[in-house]
């Protein structure tokens, strides 16, 4: 077993870890125990952030940390689940100045709340006349509408 | 009263051209913060991916960059490939890293014509891309098009190079490569750019570090990363090759790793073309299987990222797309404070954020070619003896 994965199931024990192939592995964490996973991984492993994913799947909003170990060349994503009528994951920009962008984007675009944001404005529509309770990549968004067709 | 105010740089800049705002906060001569507002170019890929099927999706990702229009659907092909578990056979893994390659040669100069172009310095500017025209006009050759190749097919590649164009591609490296070696010296002797360039913009390994950079602006600053040889895909595992890092982190730092790296770049399509293995150019995938997968891709300016998730049709339930200018703009923050307004433009510049500009001109008059390029550099001439005449 990897070190970095034998030090974050010793920091988080409910950690389920599958490994896709050798170069990359997913872990599925409870959201409640996200920062302290992460700050492990980026403060103490050294790793990059490379992107956050957040999807709209049946069982809730899944976001997605992706995090890049250059020494070894592998990718370690972590995976939260925040259930559909409290979509709330902890913000990481606090500490972590590359999630600032993407945890707003996601917010925007899929309205999952990141509470603890020091900026939490709009980053792709700030300036528009966007409608602010529309997230275009949540399921159930009308991918015909008026809006659409203008 | 306070003595802070505003310089707008955006949305349109005239001298970028580019729909990016930053507002420059400024006490007197310096910049003390910066905030970007983006969107203006929002064009809603994620959204679309989903419904196209797999085949289809290589040719919307393109389109996200002319410049990067290699890594993008090169990344998702990647990405496609780790859903399904295969590789590209060896022919068409190397006829990827050699396109792939050749756009990292091209976009640096690119770049290197921009950098000259905005401190002024045009005949910089002019001499880097009419070298750039070489490798264009390589491109056109084994692919077709001078922009958006439309190399990458999942499995594979799609067109093949012909034994009889290797001679014509290793001419066009061996004229890029010695123009490319005179700019170089050129440009990392002069006293002007040096003096104009050192130490502005600084970008500190640590703050590469907490922004997560990439490509040349992070090894610009002494943070040693490169997809190519951290994760090596196609045939880069099998190609020796350095890569550049310069521990300053001035913009003339990321000059010298992008200059350098040109000719590592050379090296590698030289190694390619001298081992490029016979057999088939593809790989035949039948149906993508439910899952995940990633695709990463180190672009001329860092890191491409591509996440798939698939539910077993022929479309992805979700493809999130990273670009290396997402968190490389985002440093701008930390590297203009503490600068003046007028070194502000060239470190926004010298991250390479993206755009596409790539045209050529031909005259055409009742179907028939009226004007060559010789004819339009003749008249250009003439109009500069007119013009000497006058004054």
């Amino acid at each position: 077993m990897r070190e970095a994965e034998a030090g974050l199931k010793q920091r988080v024990p409910e950690a389920e870890v599958f490994e896709h192939n050798p170069r990359r592995l997913y872990i599925r964490i409870p959201r409640e125990r996200l920062t302290e996973a992460a700050k492990f991984l980026h403060r103490e492993r050294g790793m990059r952030l490379a992107i956050c994913t957040g999807i709209d799947t049946r069982e809730g909003f899944e976001v997605l940390y992706h995090f890049s170990e250059d020494t070894t060349g592998t990718m370690y994503t972590l995976k939260v689940l925040a259930p559909k009528d409290d979509p709330r994951v902890d913000s990481q920009a606090p500490w972590f100045p590359a999630a600032d962008w993407i945890e707003r984007e996601m917010h925007e675009l899929l309205g999952i709340d990141f509470p603890g944001h020091p900026n939490m404005i709009p980053l792709l529509t700030s300036d528009t006349d966007w409608d602010k309770s529309k997230y275009p990549l949540r399921r159930d968004y009308e991918r015909r509408n008026e809006a659409h067709e203008q | 009263m306070s003595s802070r105010r505003i310089v707008p740089i955006g949305p349109y800049h005239p001298l970028q051209e580019e729909p990016e705002f930053f507002k420059l906060i400024v006490e007197g001569e310096t910049v003390v913060d910066l905030e970007i507002n983006l969107g203006y170019n929002h064009r809603g890929h994620e959204f679309i991916s989903p419904e196209l099927t797999y085949d289809q999706i290589p040719f919307l990702v393109e389109r996200i960059c002319g410049i990067c229009s290699n890594s993008h659907p090169l990344a998702t092909v990647l990405a496609v490939e780790d859903i399904c578990g295969i590789k590209a056979p060896p022919r068409g893994a190397y006829i990827r890293t050699i396109v792939h390659e050749l756009e990292r040669v091209h976009s640096h100069l690119l770049w290197v014509g921009l950098a000259g172009h905005f401190i002024g310095y045009n005949t910089v500017w002019m001499w880097a891309w009419r070298y750039r025209e070489h490798i264009l006009e390589v491109f056109e050759m084994i692919t077709g098009n001078r922009n958006h190749y439309a190399a990458n097919k999942p499995g594979g590649t799609r067109r093949d190079i012909l034994p009889e164009q290797i001679p014509q591609i290793l001419a066009a490296l061996s004229v890029a490569e010695k123009k490319t070696m005179m700019l170089t010296n050129a440009v990392l002797d002069d006293p002007v750019i040096r003096a104009r360039l050192e130490r502005v913009g600084v970008l500190t390994r640590e703050q590469a570090v907490a922004y997560s950079v990439l490509g040349p602006t992070a090894r610009g600053s002494g943070y040693d990363i490169d997809v190519r040889r951290d994760e090596p895909w196609d045939a880069y595992g099998e190609i020796p090759f350095n890569v550049i890092v310069c521990k300053e982190g001035d913009v003339f730092a990321k000059a010298k790793v992008r200059l350098l790296e040109t000719f590592e770049s050379i090296r590698i399509i030289r190694e390619c073309l001298s081992k490029l293995p016979d057999g088939p150019i593809e790989a035949r995938i039948d149906e993508v299987p439910p899952g995940e997968g990633i695709g990463h891709a180190e672009a001329p300016r860092g890191e491409v990222f591509h996440y798939m998730r698939s539910d077993g049709t022929n479309r992805p339930l979700r493809h999130k797309v990273r670009a290396p200018s997402y968190m490389n703009i985002a440093s701008n923050v930390v590297a203009v404070k503490g600068g003046s307004i007028a070194d502000a433009a060239l470190t926004l510049a010298a991250v390479d954020p993206c755009y596409c500009c790539t045209e050529r001109m031909a005259a055409f008059e009742d179907g028939k070619l009226k004007l060559t390029g010789k004819d339009l550099l003749r008249l250009s001439w003439q109009k500069t003896e007119q013009i000497k005449e006058r004054f």
